[in-house]
């Protein structure tokens, strides 16, 4: 069995170098025979990498512990469901699932082109095997998943296997890697188009139109994986925390903010002609970060309390994205001419201009983050020694970008193209401004005066949500007096008229309400105690009793519980139960805090196990205020982004500004 | 051309004020990387630096009390009794250490030495090295060998 799989995977390498070659060839030659031959690998090499999943996923589940992915992975005690996450548990069945999804990706790509760009889809069809055909040389040649335990000629049966990490069975754990990898994976769609359209020296819009939906897509999943992360730091790790700009995190977050970046600045390629060679490099750099990513987290490069071990695969790595990065630059230079602006920079003081210092803060926090998390590779490198720079760093760079870029959420979507004067500035913002300002003034009244970048960071996110109130109110109410309907009707009815702006201010929404999140973090109080059965102790305004420790145990884990009872002001608010555990298999302990989730603040209760006496308990006790935020957060922020990839009631086409000084702003409306 | 002068202006004083706090950001929470053998033979010179070591933990050296916790770390995995290139190292922070933090694990500590030649740290980051990734021949003895397609 593991010798099929095995045979799949290479199978597949073979046909991923025959469809790049094939596509090419077809191409160049006008050998129609050739391209549709390449079309057909593609569809094979998805069928034979899935084949190789299934059989993996078949030896997880069923236990073949002679496999030494499934008895590193899995032990016979865990739950099917875990069994099966195992997949993507390890290095190898991960790159295996990095193998297959682009392989869906590229099937799903070119049955849906296949007839639409017949010039460009060969070159896009090249480009994604290429990258499919990297990752299938690391599983087939240097990590197989399918290696088997032997010793002299005999193969192993090692008895019940190893088990997964206790910490890593839970649920957001179970679809985090796999969300991580579906936006990971997905950029190299929207790089693939634009290579293509490069190579073919395409204007440059085709592209865009045909992956803006994809882009879309992948940077929700990209979300989602980061907020899942941060869910799971929250709720398992036992001290609350939700980022340490750990070299992994940070490889998550660099990629998604040139995504950030590349939404919007495609939208002044789409509406202005504008920055198209910036397109190009956001676009690249995503995908090289993406493919950058996936490497730090699974070479060992820079040490990190994800903690895969060191591996061979680096160099591979390395090597793939000096070349890739050193032939995108090429083409792109090659192809400057076809890139070439449409129009200028009018006003300091517009939406341009307002796109592009978005994109600046976002892309110099990108590079601080990547240049913060290589800098002990780096400075090896240039001084001999190794230097790492912690959290403060990353706070003090991003925090300021953080609040920066909220400020430019407000402002970009109520500025005028091309030039605003200030009249119509301060119509446009007098009720955001002075809402922020009443909203601080209060606030400082309060004694939140103590921490400035709170105060601030409150005064922006009530002046965005001022803007995003006042721009749906508007058009909502424009819309009631028109065709008298209530004002929530009309507000629907607006969003289906331009799902993309309307979507795009949910998604601000959902950003803001992260940030209101984030900012809770100010205002953190904690305490640790050791506290007899019976006792008490306060935190803050609660006051928390401690009940009674029970223990026990079950067939996979040992486990000691503790009660305790939370108060405020003498009223009880009910029993929080934390646990600590002791995994047999691995001899792991894990705690299990218990949270009292509210939408003002969370009371989170962590039993750090027993005292040196075995009469206490060890508590540690935390308020994090207004935490729930940053998950309410992310749903509004996932509504906002499906409702921009619903396709809106009208087709909207703008003209474009082409010379200055005639104007040609009135849309013209397709039925 | 003006406009793009201005923008310009802006675009380098954005960059300068991002900079500089980078660059305060790298003073304020450099740390340098040392194995035990380095720290044990740097003498005063590792005083008032901020330094991260890596480690092994000696089995049976962790010693709470209360929110403090001590014990010793080594240079090398294995028989770590008679490894002579030793560490003890006290933990006085706010976090709690982490689950995987026990007997054997491979830690991160960082932090300052003191006088005495005991580490202070303020953080201590740990991974049970063989579960996230396992190294079953340390286990058995036997050896993963990629089976490829002989069949």
């Amino acid at each position: 069995m593991e010798n099929i799989g095995a045979l799949s995977i290479l199978l597949a390498f073979c046909f991923t170098v025959y469809a790049v070659v094939a596509s090419v060839t077809g191409r160049l030659k006008k050998n129609s025979f050739l391209t549709v031959s390449a079309e057909r690998a593609v569809y094979s090499v998805w069928l034979l990498v899935t084949v190789a999943s299934g059989l993996l996923i078949y030896s997880l589940l069923t236990g073949d512990f002679r496999l030494a992915y499934v008895a590193a992975h899995t032990d016979s005690s865990m739950s099917k469901i875990y069994k099966f996450t195992a997949w993507w548990g390890g290095q190898q069945g991960s790159l295996l699932l990095w193998s297959w999804l682009l392989a869906s990706y590229s099937a799903v790509v070119v049955f849906m082109n296949r007839r639409k760009f017949r010039d460009m889809m060969p070159w896009v069809t090249s480009v994604l095997m290429t990258t499919e055909a990297f990752f299938l040389m690391l599983i087939s040649f240097v990590l197989s998943p399918f290696a088997v335990l032997e010793a002299g000629r005999g193969n192993i049966v090692e008895g019940v296997g190893q088990g997964l990490n206790p910490l890593l069975q839970y649920w957001t754990m179970v679809i985090h890697p796999p969300m991580l990898y579906l936006g990971y994976v997905g950029f190299t769609v929207p790089f693939a188009f634009a290579m293509g359209s490069l190579i073919t020296k395409q204007p440059g819009d085709a592209w865009i139109h045909t992956t803006r939906r994809w882009t879309i897509v992948t940077w929700l999943f990209q979300s989602a994986g980061i907020l899942l992360g941060q869910g799971w730091a929250y709720a398992v790790l036992g001290w609350g925390g939700y980022w340490a700009w750990d070299p992994v995190e940070n490889a998550s977050l660099l990629p998604w903010i040139t995504a950030t970046a590349f939404l919007h600045s495609v939208m002044m390629q789409e509406k202005k002609g504008m920055m198209k060679v910036w397109n190009m490099v956001l676009i690249s750099g995503t995908f090289f970060l993406c493919i950058f990513g996936t490497f730090l987290t699974r070479s060992g490069v820079v040490s990190s309390v994800h903690a895969f071990a060191q591996s061979p695969i680096g160099k591979y790595f390395v090597i793939f994205l000096a070349v890739g990065i050193a032939a995108t630059v090429v083409l792109i230079l090659e192809r400057l001419k076809y890139l070439k602006s449409e129009a200028r920079l009018e006003s300091v003081v517009s939406r341009e201009s307002s796109f592009m210092f978005n994109n600046l803060i976002l892309v110099a926090s990108c590079f601080a983050v990547l240049w913060g998390t290589m800098f002990p590779v780096i400075s090896e490198a240039l001084t001999g020694e190794k230097i790492s720079v912690d959290a403060p760093f990353f706070n003090r760079i991003n925090i300021p970008i953080g609040l920066a870029l909220i400020l430019l959420t407000g402002i970009g979507p109520l500025i005028a193209w091309r030039r605003s004067s200030l009249e119509s500035l301060r119509r446009a913002f007098f009720i955001p401004t002075m809402s922020a300002a009443v909203l601080m003034i209060a606030l400082a009244f309060f004694g939140v005066y103590e921490h400035p970048y709170a105060l601030v960071s409150f005064g922006l996110c009530m002046f965005v949500t001022a803007t995003i109130i006042t721009e749906f109110w508007k058009g909502a109410s424009a819309i009631r007096a028109k065709d008298g309907i209530g004002l929530i009707p009309a507000a629907i009815a607006l969003t289906h008229r331009n799902t993309r702006r309307y979507g795009g201010y949910l998604v601000h929404m959902g950003i803001v309400f992260m940030f209101i999140g984030y900012t809770g973090a100010a205002f953190d109080l904690d305490v640790t105690k050791e506290v007899r059965p019976g006792g008490n102790f306060a935190l803050g305004h609660y006051n928390i009793h401690v009940v009674n420790i029970e223990s026990g145990e079950n067939d996979t884990y040992a486990w000691q519980r503790l009660t305790v009872e939370a108060s405020r002001n003498a009223s009880p608010l009910g029993q929080l139960f934390p646990e600590r555990r002791l995994y047999k298999a691995s001899q792991q302990p894990t705690s299990e805090v218990s949270i009292r989730r509210r939408l003002n603040e969370d009371l989170y209760v962590n039993f750090a196990g027993l005292s040196a006496d075995n009469q206490r308990a060890v508590i540690q006790a935390y308020v994090f205020p207004l935490v729930s935020w940053i998950w309410i957060g992310f749903w509004v922020l996932a509504f906002g982004t499906i409702v921009c990839l619903i396709p809106n009631k009208v087709r909207l086409s703008y003209a474009r500004t082409q010379v200055i000084g005639v104007e040609q702003k009135h849309a013209t409306v397709q039925k | 051309m003006n406009t793009y002068w201005k923008f310009g202006a802006i675009v380098v004083v954005i960059i300068g004020v991002l900079a500089w706090l980078a660059l305060g950001g790298v003073t304020e929470s450099k740390t340098y990387y040392k194995e035990i053998k380095e720290v044990t033979q740097m003498g005063d010179r590792a005083q008032g630096q901020r330094l991260r070591v890596n480690g092994y933990v000696e089995q049976g050296s962790i010693v709470r009390d209360g929110s403090k916790v001590s014990f010793i770390m080594h240079q090398t995995p294995g028989v770590l009794q008679k490894d002579p290139v030793r560490l003890a190292v006290v933990y006085n922070g706010i976090d709690p250490l982490p689950d995987t933090f026990k007997d054997n694990a491979q830690a991160l500590a960082d932090g300052k030495l003191d006088q005495d030649g005991v580490f202070h740290a303020s953080k201590v980051q740990a991974k049970c090295a063989s579960k996230y990734e396992a190294k079953p021949q340390m286990k058995t003895g036997a050896t993963p060998t990629i089976n490829q397609a002989r069949s």
